[in-house]
């Protein structure tokens, strides 16, 4: 057994624990952002999302990462952060 | 921090040296003369016997002034060194001390002994002792009944296998592998965007098991996987098998046993093993991608752990990756390519390069999907037995290329959905036109593989180009 000492060999942060916003009582007036990360038919479950949401009485906007292997760009997060109240990012396949 | 010596003569000793002890009744002949003389020893603080000596007891003297013989004279003028001689030679010091008859009486020379500061059972102590203030790290201190292996399992430090624990000494003597200084950050580390510094690749490093040789070639790599072309994110975060590949190529591979040969991507050597080894577990811990967190492979491949191997060089017809790729012949190299794991590609019978690469293009044609086409890269590995076959028939890289090529234009009707009872395809549109199976640059060829067996290898790879990852390729750095 042993008396060692050992050097962290992780990068020694923790992530900010972040609160996540309460959900809303109704979409109605507010402005719902979708995020297609572009992978495979996304756009087909995205398309009926919107319709659901603007039947609903929501404004939405439609996003596109560059590429589903990549994070979003900063820019993209941040016209996504000042435009809308909500957001959904969509997966398919 | 160095310490300072006064200006004059420097000597340093040790009592376990027979060289010392013969000098030792001169300095007290060169004391006499009017030289400002100041002896430290090593071991004994009464030794010399002629003079009274100062004892380098921690060794400070002897490790920053980097003394590797005793006995030694230093000449310091004004607080640095301007000469220095060591062992025993009449001539030297009759010249250095400016006494004609200093030891006349003594043989012509004597070698010296090794200094006790490059002692190899001192020296990982000392370079603690003097040089661990370089290191930024935390300190985990393990108690003393905690079993430092099952600790490091427990913190999550580790890829399922056991790790080396990483003690300030092996993280010191992994970085005499570099010329970099620890605290230089190499690249942003994904997926938690970390700046990552060269201590921490050390620190990963000793722990995957690697030699502070291999480490310039750790470091290269993940300067290769870590940036936008390489998309290790990405590659991270698949629900794909893959992982980084790492093909080594320049005469350092043979300076580091790498293998190239029998057996070269599986278990065995040291050397290909642990440089995978280090970029996966420096990728985990400091760039924070596990899997079942941000690394959501639906099946992963057991290269994951690593999978790192050498280009047969001298045996190879196609000359190197790394030279097709616009590295100088005989710089040191790394490509990295997202890949899977290997399948084997198996032609016993083939003696003609026509034959073997209308094999080689059946084998390429079922990269990940027989109807995939122009999304994937792949690596052709071919042996030691299957490229003589190419060599005897004159056909080199570009030959081989060009024909493989040919052979994967595929007619669209073999590829739209549907066809082939198959779902999976391309849009009906594309049925009377032909297309490629690979993009121009999007086969790799290498040369590794044992002496016997007319099998060479296909590494499947990811998505392809902007919208995934690129091979990258860099020289690697002291």
């Amino acid at each position: 057994m042993s008396a060692s000492i050992l050097l962290d060999p992780t990068n020694e942060s923790r992530p900010a624990q972040r609160e996540q916003l309460a959900r809303p009582a109704s979409v109605k007036g507010l402005t719902v952002g979708l995020l297609d990360i572009v992978k495979a038919r996304g756009d087909i479950y995205l398309n009926r999302l919107e319709e659901l949401f603007v039947a609903e009485g929501a404004k939405v906007l439609r996003f596109r990462k560059p590429t589903f292997t990549k994070p979003a760009p900063p820019d993209l997060r941040h016209e996504i952060s000042i435009q809308c109240n909500v957001v959904i990012e969509a997966l398919a396949d | 921090m160095k310490p300072q010596l006064p200006d004059g003569l420097v000597a340093i000793v040790k009592r376990e040296c027979a060289t010392c002890v013969m000098v030792d009744p001169l300095f007290a002949h060169i004391a006499a003369s009017g030289a400002s003389l100041t002896v430290y020893t090593q071991d004994d603080p009464t030794f010399p016997a002629s003079v009274a000596a100062l004892h380098d007891a921690d060794l400070s003297v002897s490790w920053h002034y980097d003394i590797e013989t005793v006995p030694t004279l230093l000449r310091i003028e004004n607080g640095v060194e301007v000469d220095r001689t060591f062992g025993w030679s009449k001539d030297a010091w009759q010249k250095f001390t400016g006494i004609a008859d200093l030891g006349a009486d003594l043989p012509v020379m004597r070698p010296g002994c090794g200094s006790l500061s490059v002692d190899p059972n001192l020296e990982d102590e000392l370079r603690v002792r003097f040089t661990s203030s370089t290191l930024h790290s935390r300190h985990v201190e393990l108690a003393s009944a905690e079993d430092e292996f099952e600790s490091m399992f427990i913190r999550g430090w580790t890829d399922g296998l056991p790790v080396i624990p990483p003690t300030p000494e092996r993280v010191l003597r992994m970085l005499t592998g570099t010329t970099r200084n620890p605290q230089e950050v190499v690249a942003i580390a994904p997926p938690n965007l970390v700046q990552l510094t060269v201590e921490k690749i050390a620190i990963n490093a000793v722990m995957a098991g690697a030699l502070p040789e291999y480490l310039p070639w750790i470091i290269t790599a993940l300067e290769a996987v870590c940036n936008d072309e390489f998309n290790m994110h990405g590659v991270l975060a698949t629900t794909m098998p893959v992982g980084p590949v790492i093909i080594c190529n320049g005469p350092g591979t043979q300076a580091i046993g790498m293998n190239s040969g029998v057996n070269v991507f599986g278990q065995g050597n040291r050397a290909n093993l642990t440089i995978g080894r280090a970029v996966q577990l420096t990728i985990r811990n400091v760039g924070g991608g596990k899997p079942g967190e941000v690394d959501r492979a639906t099946h992963g491949n057991p290269g994951k752990l690593s999978f790192c191997f050498a280009e047969d060089e001298a045996g190879s017809p196609f000359g190197t990756l790394a030279e097709e790729r616009g590295i100088a012949p005989q710089q040191n190299a790394v490509t990295v390519f997202a890949g899977e794991g290997p399948r084997c590609v198996v032609d016993q019978a083939a003696r003609t390069p026509e034959q073997l690469t209308n094999s080689f293009a059946a084998c390429l044609r079922a990269t990940h999907h027989p109807k995939s086409v122009l999304s994937f890269d792949a690596i052709l590995v071919v042996s030691p037995d299957h490229s003589r076959v190419f060599a005897e028939a004159g056909w080199g890289r570009e030959r081989l290329l060009s024909e493989l090529h040919a052979r994967l234009q595929i007619p669209g009707a073999e590829l739209v959905r549907g066809a082939l009872d198959m779902a999976e395809g391309l849009p009906a549109k594309f049925a009377d036109r032909t297309v490629p199976k690979f993009k121009a640059r999007g086969i790799l060829l290498a040369h590794a593989g044992g002496g016997a067996g007319l099998f060479s290898s296909v590494i499947g790879g990811w998505a392809n180009g902007a919208m995934g990852s690129t091979p990258v390729t860099r020289p690697v750095l002291s």
